[in-house]
């Protein structure tokens, strides 16, 4: 018989109101391997499960600036040192001119790192995740919350754990079991 | 018991739900997923087979134009910018009002916009491909295309970066790739629900790839949601320079009816009135034939007439001011411009562009018209016919008849103008039927979270009396 290998436990909530309660309860409890599912972003729940403000905005703050600074850099050396050529009498460095170019540069660069920095922060794309295990959790993207607390927290233990998930108002509480031979 | 939402003195009591006939979160995965689940209606494969017939057409005929080169257009001397201009300029501002929708009216939190913004943004990716096509083959020589972008060649060649012909082709490739980016952002979650109701090995694995592991834990949500906004925030800037830069391919030329100031904003006023012509008429249609009554309402579609009077009234606005300058200025090739636009050979092109884009929607200040299906079908499709002749009188009208009488023409478009313009519609329906036939055409996640029970603050008063403590 395959030996299993418990990876978390998720408990489902039945609706975001119960969802935000018990991230609360989580947030002052000692776990902190834990994530509240949904189907769609809960206002308020940021707040409620005492998480920070995603540092994307400062990412792409400063890569846009680089950008910026890219596309005028591109612009002043090809045409004022690698090929300077003269077009209707205008200077070589026609700065008035290079707007439209190095605002796309900018807006391109930092766009691709909202999406980029956006899936390197959540580590997507991955193939599996022990959630995923559980058939029930299919439900997430349709009409289900779940809570799920992960084995790797240091205060992870199925028994309290899953007494305690009972405690906050969990439901159909499900161990998130692997084989071991699939590692 | 949802009479009241929110018993909160500061926030506003909607007067119109948003989403009608009682929809759970449950009915909203399952209407819109089984559109995309459902075995394929036959009605789909004849409209797709006519689609893609058109499509075909248009790419033999791009054939034949680079085998036998630009001359089997109609464009001559003085009319070098023929139906390839117009039908590019015409494309590239349906596909504004996509962008419009999803990032402008999301800065500005208008919750109406979510039973539409997938479409929208889909027919703004699909409007954009077939504009982009025609930059691509009227140069020509299309093998020489790339000397377009900055790539270091064998030449020592660069481009001009002080042509407005470059600043086109960065800003409507960077404008397409940042709404294709913005759109499959947009759809990980809806392909995340289409993964987790998968029956099939292919569809699970199609979607398994496609949704990226997306598990809908907030941890994500939270860098998702600020992911959204900021492209949100990089597309609206977008939206209004997209058109502008654009138009001053024309403002530039010497021209007259082309080397004028006013021509940004206006052409940006013309890109949201054509823009949203077009996603009411796809949107009634689509809305018809699915049965998205409850999720696309009546309001929504007022709400874009509105958009669509406010913009025509804006674009008459334009085409006067532009009549007053041209008197104004003194300057007698200006003058003889727009005399000639009005009643001179293209007359007629400049009366149909005036009866569809100013007068017509003058009929959407009649609240019963506003909300007659009927009226803003046949109201939007006019539009549409209104802002290709728009493009037209700009650009044919003005070159026909320049400075020099001695070099004036008429410009008559041949049948491979008029076929590859034709075929363009059977590319953007062709890849338009096959999006709303594989993938979510309305953004679930989002819409779950515009119904009243998405609110924690709603299961608080009605349910279990305890949800008005969170977050102290």
């Amino acid at each position: 018989m395959a030996n299993k290998k418990v990876e978390g436990i998720i408990a489902e909530f039945k609706n975001p109101a119960e969802l935000i309660h018990a991230a609360e309860k989580l947030r002052d409890s000692e776990y902190k391997k834990f994530d509240c599912h949904s189907p769609f972003p809960i206002h308020g729940m940021d707040r409620a499960m005492g998480e920070k403000r995603s540092p994307l905005g400062w990412i792409v703050g400063i890569v846009a600036f680089l950008g910026l600074g890219g596309g005028v850099l591109l612009e002043w050396w090809t045409s004022t040192i690698d090929y300077p050529l003269v077009i209707s009498g205008k200077p070589f460095f026609s700065y008035q001119a290079y707007g439209p170019v190095a605002f796309a540069v900018m807006v391109l660069s930092s766009s691709f790192i909202a999406l980029l920095g956006m899936l390197i922060l959540n580590k997507l794309p991955r193939l599996n995740h022990p959630v995923f295990n559980s058939d029930r959790f299919l439900k997430v993207s349709d009409d289900a919350f779940f809570v799920s607390i992960e084995s790797l927290d240091p205060h992870f233990d199925q028994v309290k754990t899953s007494d305690f998930l009972k405690s906050i108002g969990g439901q159909n509480i499900e161990l998130l079991e692997t084989d071991e031979e699939d590692k | 018991m949802s009479g009241v939402i929110n018993t909160s003195d500061t926030m506003q009591v909607e007067k119109v739900p948003l989403i009608t006939g009682n929809q759970t979160f449950a009915t909203i995965t399952e209407k819109i997923s089984s559109i995309a689940e459902n075995k394929t209606p036959k009605m789909w494969f004849v409209l797709f087979g006519a689609a893609s017939s058109l499509a075909i057409m248009m790419f033999g005929l791009i054939g034949y134009l680079v085998w036998e080169g630009v001359g089997v257009w109609g464009v001559m001397i003085p009319v070098g910018c023929g139906l390839a201009i117009v039908n590019f300029e015409f494309w590239v501002v349906i596909g504004h009002a996509g962008t419009l929708i999803s990032a402008v009216l999301f800065l500005f939190r208008q919750k109406w916009r979510t039973s539409i913004n997938r479409f929208a943004e889909a027919m703004t990716l699909f409007a954009v491909i077939c504009a982009l096509i025609f930059p691509g083959i009227h140069v020509g020589r299309i093998w020489v295309a790339y000397f377009m972008a900055p790539v270091p060649n064998q030449m020592g060649m660069w481009p001009n970066f002080r042509s407005p012909l470059i600043w086109d082709f960065f800003a409507v490739g960077t404008y397409f790739t940042v709404s294709l980016m913005f759109w499959y952002v947009g759809l990980i979650p809806d392909l995340a629900s289409l993964r987790d109701r998968a029956k099939n090995r292919i569809r699970k694995i199609f979607f398994g790839i496609t949704s990226l592991g997306w598990r809908g834990g907030n941890r994500q949500w939270k860098h998702y949601e600020l992911a959204y906004l900021l492209l949100a925030g990089l597309s609206t800037p977008l939206v209004l320079s997209v058109h502008s830069v654009v138009s001053t391919d024309f403002a530039t030329a010497v021209i007259p009816g082309w080397h004028s100031t006013i021509f940004p904003p206006y052409f940006v006023a013309g890109a949201i009135i054509s823009g949203f012509a077009m996603v009411m008429t796809l949107a009634l249609v689509a809305r018809k034939i699915y049965g998205l009554e409850h999720i696309i309402t009546l309001r929504h579609l007022e709400n874009m007439n509105k958009i669509i009077l406010v913009t025509g009234m804006m674009v008459g606005y334009s085409y006067a001011m532009e009549f007053f300058i041209a008197w104004y200025s003194g300057n007698p090739y200006e003058k003889f411009t727009f005399i000639n636009r009005a009643f001179g050979p293209y007359a007629w092109a400049y009366w149909i562009m005036i009866s569809c884009n100013v007068i017509v929607p003058q009929i959407f200040w009649s609240k019963k018209l506003r909300t007659s299906i009927p009226v803003m079908f046949v109201a939007s499709i006019f539009v549409n016919i209104g802002m290709w002749f728009e493009r037209f009188v700009i650009v044919v009208s003005s070159l026909a008849n320049d400075f020099l009488p001695s070099s004036w023409d008429y410009y008559k478009p041949t049948f491979v103008d008029v076929g590859t313009f034709i075929g363009t519609f059977g590319l953007f329906f062709a890849l338009f039927l096959l999006f709303i036939r594989f993938l979510p055409i309305i953004a679930m996640s989002e819409v779950k979270g515009v119904l009243p029970q998405a609110d924690p603050h709603y299961h608080g008063h009605n349910g279990n009396g305890k949800g008005d403590n969170h977050g102290k």
